[in-house]
């Protein structure tokens, strides 16, 4: 998962402290793996570098949680970019995908069409594989299936997640 | 995929039973040769939005046009006869005449277009040597397995040379290996006589068999293709 993008993403909504950056994230996608705040500090002052964020203020002491971050207009095309170009579909996506799904419906960005876009990767992939099936020996054909049965699982994730992305934006807004 | 003109082209149908639309704005093309899956959740339309393509049901708007023919223009015979002469259809449970044998069953719509016993039937024999079950063309329905069954159904369907092959779940009865047979069977026969495939689907697997999937969502179309 790009944490950088996560963080800006998070951003979008207003700017924030280093500290209050972690906690947003920590509650919303870091149940099993929160940040340390040295990835905190690193990824800001990363996104920094490349004007994704700029400090809209700083109080006194050291370390990201003392600056106040803001996502500029570059930042917002990038997470924007982000959230629009599909994952490339592979088994245990899902912490990407929801991380995608949660933001887009923070940022007002059309969900639905983030899944879309995924699924239809998803099938270019599966019907790849499918060809590769067709013409190739047996080894090839469990080996494909495998691969095919995962992507399925996936894709069966974006079709339930699809028929409950207005129950997700009401909890996810709050 | 071919890039020929639309074999089948709807544009913004519109079906309600009651109050209730089942399509709103459906819009829909295939071309000769081509297979189409069509996805989406249960109740979003897909089944109604086949039966309006079909010429089974009419839609309260919208155009169905078939080459040069609109299907909303003509009468029900003359859809009738055009469903029995170029199109194939194919549903979930074979739907076999249980009372036939699996010879005279693909023979069937041979038959209704006045066509001999005698060449009807080996028509058929052919067509199921093709889907690899003439072992059982001697069998009635009720004597074969669900796989054998829906090659027999297969069979029926292409049996006539149909232009295109309405397929709606076809595989939902049947176990991982077998689905996987007919969907081969399937879209092997209809790429090598032309025949478009118009298939209703909520596997994705079964999908990838497919040239392209659209998506029906609230009865409404979201054609994949573009979508990336």
């Amino acid at each position: 998962m790009s944490i950088g993008h996560t963080l800006l993403g998070l951003l979008e909504s207003g700017p924030r402290h280093g500290y209050d950056l972690k906690r947003a994230f920590d509650e919303r996608f870091g149940h099993d793996r929160p940040l340390h705040y040295g990835q905190v500090y690193s990824t800001m002052s990363r996104l920094l570098k490349n004007g994704l964020v700029e400090v809209e203020g700083v109080e006194p002491g050291e370390g990201p949680e003392r600056k106040r971050y803001a996502i500029t207009d570059a930042g917002i095309t990038d997470v924007a970019g982000w959230l629009g170009r599909p994952e490339k579909p592979e088994p245990y996506l899902q912490s990407t995908l929801y991380t995608k799904v949660v933001l887009a419906l923070l940022t007002g960005r059309d969900a639905g069409e983030l899944l879309d876009v995924q699924r239809a990767e998803h099938l270019r992939l599966m019907r790849e594989l499918t060809q590769r099936k067709r013409s190739g020996d047996l080894a090839d054909q469990l080996i494909c299936d495998h691969a095919l049965f995962h992507l399925e699982a996936d894709l069966r994730w974006l079709e339930l997640t699809a028929a409950r992305l207005d129950q997700l934006a009401r909890e996810v807004r709050g | 995929m071919t890039t020929a003109d639309p074999l089948l082209n709807a544009a913004g149908l519109h079906k309600s039973y009651g109050p209730t639309p089942a399509l709103d704005g459906a819009d829909f093309s295939v071309r000769p040769g081509e297979v189409v899956a069509v996805m989406g959740p249960s109740g979003s339309g897909k089944s109604t939005l086949l039966h309006c393509l079909a010429g089974i049901i009419r839609p309260d708007s919208g155009t169905v046009h078939y080459r040069e023919r609109e299907l909303s223009a003509m009468s029900d015979a003359e859809r009738s006869a055009l469903r029995r002469s170029e199109f194939g259809f194919i549903f979930q449970f074979g739907q076999l005449v249980p009372e036939l044998t699996c010879t005279e069953n693909v023979a069937l719509p041979l038959r209704l277009t006045g066509m001999g016993r005698r060449e009807a039937e080996k028509r058929a024999t052919g067509w199921l040597e093709r889907l690899e079950v003439d072992d059982v063309r001697h069998h009635r329905p009720g004597q074969v397995s669900g796989g054998q069954g829906q090659r027999v159904a297969v069979a029926r369907a292409l049996v006539t040379g149909p232009r295109v092959v309405f397929a709606d779940e076809p595989t939902g009865a049947l176990d991982s290996l077998n689905g996987e047979r007919v969907m081969q069977l399937l879209t092997d026969a209809a790429h090598d006589t032309g025949a478009a495939v118009v298939l209703v689907t909520h596997e994705a697997r079964v999908a990838a068999y497919s040239d392209r999937e659209i998506v029906v969502r609230d009865g409404r179309v979201r054609d994949m293709a573009g979508a990336l």
